[in-house]
């Protein structure tokens, strides 16, 4: 038995949890201060992407140790493989938390322009999403996994229907064109989030069933 | 000289009352490379010493079953084992060049046997053979002066590469013929795996080495307990095997 090994293949999957854990709290907080316009929320949000940034660095050094130490095969194999690539969308999900923020200070600085659109049902949506996606490498669920995959056209159409709304409050309006556009890049970096938990979810999959999903390809 | 395939069918090998292989069914493909691994005991070295009757040197031994290189029944009635093991060039995990006899000589050595006398053509052989077996530089200029032993390890199992060649087998066999080589040694033998595979040689090499099998063969069989577990294209063993016991081997959880 490799027990060294299989101890590290362990540490590194906390260690991608516990990223994980903070990529979705950063979300969460980004979301929390769109519907507060809280500026302070905001502040937490940026000053702890260097923390999820750190992570990313130590998740990456974790898994080129293991590769070039314990030439990993089979199951181990996909499992770093896929905790590369899960890391590199982690490490994008708090970049998305960050622009979020950023738009949200700015619209924290403008008039509402009272649009009729469901921000945080997308967010919710796009956060449950990563939760489950996280969830699912937790435990090895490709159940849930394959569940993350299927809800990603939902937040897709929400992010299409609110370019609409924009649009056409662009058309009608004059003066708040600088809130809608906040507005939108809110909207598409919720769906970015979104699209990370789908990778995570498919990352998953090929982890622990060795089939490659990736752009609705046999799922 | 055109690489064959080999075709076995329930394969079964005895040490006196000892069974070391069950049942064994494989189909080598033509001029690729084919790994067997398996932890120490699960008959990977009986199985190749069984496809070119070497198993049968042993004392008290038994093979029963079906073993054939392209068209030539190995275990027919009437075929010589001799004549199988010309077809089936055989290289072990340790050189064993013939340690008196000159590098050249060691070369030559099987195809005198054979009644190949000519001298001219016997030198045209020789350096084909250690050119095929990345030996050639960095002997040409003993052949004669020096004996195989006085070369280093990995030397010396390039010379039996190029022994075991010299006399045009279809198949090669390589019994671990890394694991007592250091790395640069090794490099050269799994790069000339590579050289002979464009030679068309049907290579069936055993290595404990899983990295080995998986740089240098294009299909791997899982040998456990004297069982065939699994045998698919090299990939698909070690990224993505079918057997659960497979997989508990590749990553290290057997045992």
């Amino acid at each position: 038995m490799r027990t060294r090994f299989h101890q590290g293949l362990d540490d590194l999957k906390q260690k991608l949890l516990a990223m994980g854990g903070m990529a979705e709290q950063a979300v969460e907080r980004a979301v929390q201060a769109f519907q507060t316009r809280d500026v302070s929320v905001c502040e937490i949000v940026l000053r702890d992407e260097s923390k999820i940034n750190a992570a990313e660095r130590d998740v990456d050094e974790m898994s080129i140790d293991l590769l070039a130490m314990q030439q990993p095969m089979a199951v181990d194999l996909r499992f770093i493989v896929s905790c590369i690539k899960i890391n590199a969308d982690l490490e994008r999900v708090g970049d998305q938390a960050v622009n979020i923020a950023e738009r949200v200070m700015d619209l924290a600085t403008h008039p509402d322009p009272g649009l009729n659109i469901d921000i945080p049902r997308m967010a919710q949506l796009s956060i449950s999403m990563v939760r489950d996606a996280l969830n699912a490498f937790l435990s090895a669920d490709v159940d849930l996994a394959q569940s993350v995959l299927e809800r990603d056209d939902l937040v897709d159409n929400m992010n299409r229907e609110i370019f609409e709304a924009v649009n056409v409050a662009m058309r009608n309006t004059v003066g708040t064109h600088r809130n809608l556009l906040d507005i939108l890049v809110v909207a598409r970096n919720l769906e970015r989030v979104a699209d990370h938990a789908t990778n995570i979810a498919e990352d998953v999959i090929f982890w622990v069933r060795g089939a490659d999903v990736r752009h609705h390809a046999q799922r | 000289m055109e690489g064959a395939g080999i075709h076995v069918k329930d394969l079964n090998a005895w040490f006196g009352p000892k069974q070391a292989l069950f049942n064994i069914a494989m189909e080598i493909p033509a001029k690729k490379a084919t790994a067997i691994i398996g932890p120490s005991g699960c008959g990977k070295s009986t199985f190749v010493r069984c496809l070119n009757r070497m198993h049968e040197t042993l004392p008290d031994t038994r093979v029963e079953g079906k073993v054939s290189i392209g068209e030539l029944d190995v275990y027919g009635k009437g075929v010589s084992p001799v004549w199988i093991r010309r077809r089936v060039g055989m290289v072990f995990q340790r050189p064993n060049p013939f340690p008196t006899m000159s590098i050249y000589d060691n070369v030559a050595a099987g195809l005198k046997l054979n009644g190949f006398r000519n001298r001219r053509e016997l030198d045209v052989v020789v350096e084909r053979s250690l050119r095929h077996a990345a030996l050639w530089d960095e002997v040409k200029d003993d052949l004669k002066k020096k004996s195989g032993a006085s070369l280093s390890g990995g030397q010396q199992q390039r010379l039996c590469v190029a022994r075991g060649i010299a006399v045009k087998p279809e198949v090669l066999l390589l019994d671990e013929p890394a694991s007592a080589l250091d790395p640069i040694s090794t490099a050269k033998i799994e790069d000339l795996i590579f050289e002979l595979k464009k030679e068309q040689y049907t290579i069936v090499i055993v290595t404990h080495n899983m990295q080995q099998a998986a740089r240098v063969a294009e299909f791997t069989g899982f040998f456990l307990l004297g069982k065939m577990i699994e045998f698919d294209k090299t990939e698909k063993v070690f990224t993505n095997p079918s057997d659960k016991r497979t997989e508990d081997y590749v990553t290290g959880r057997f045992g």
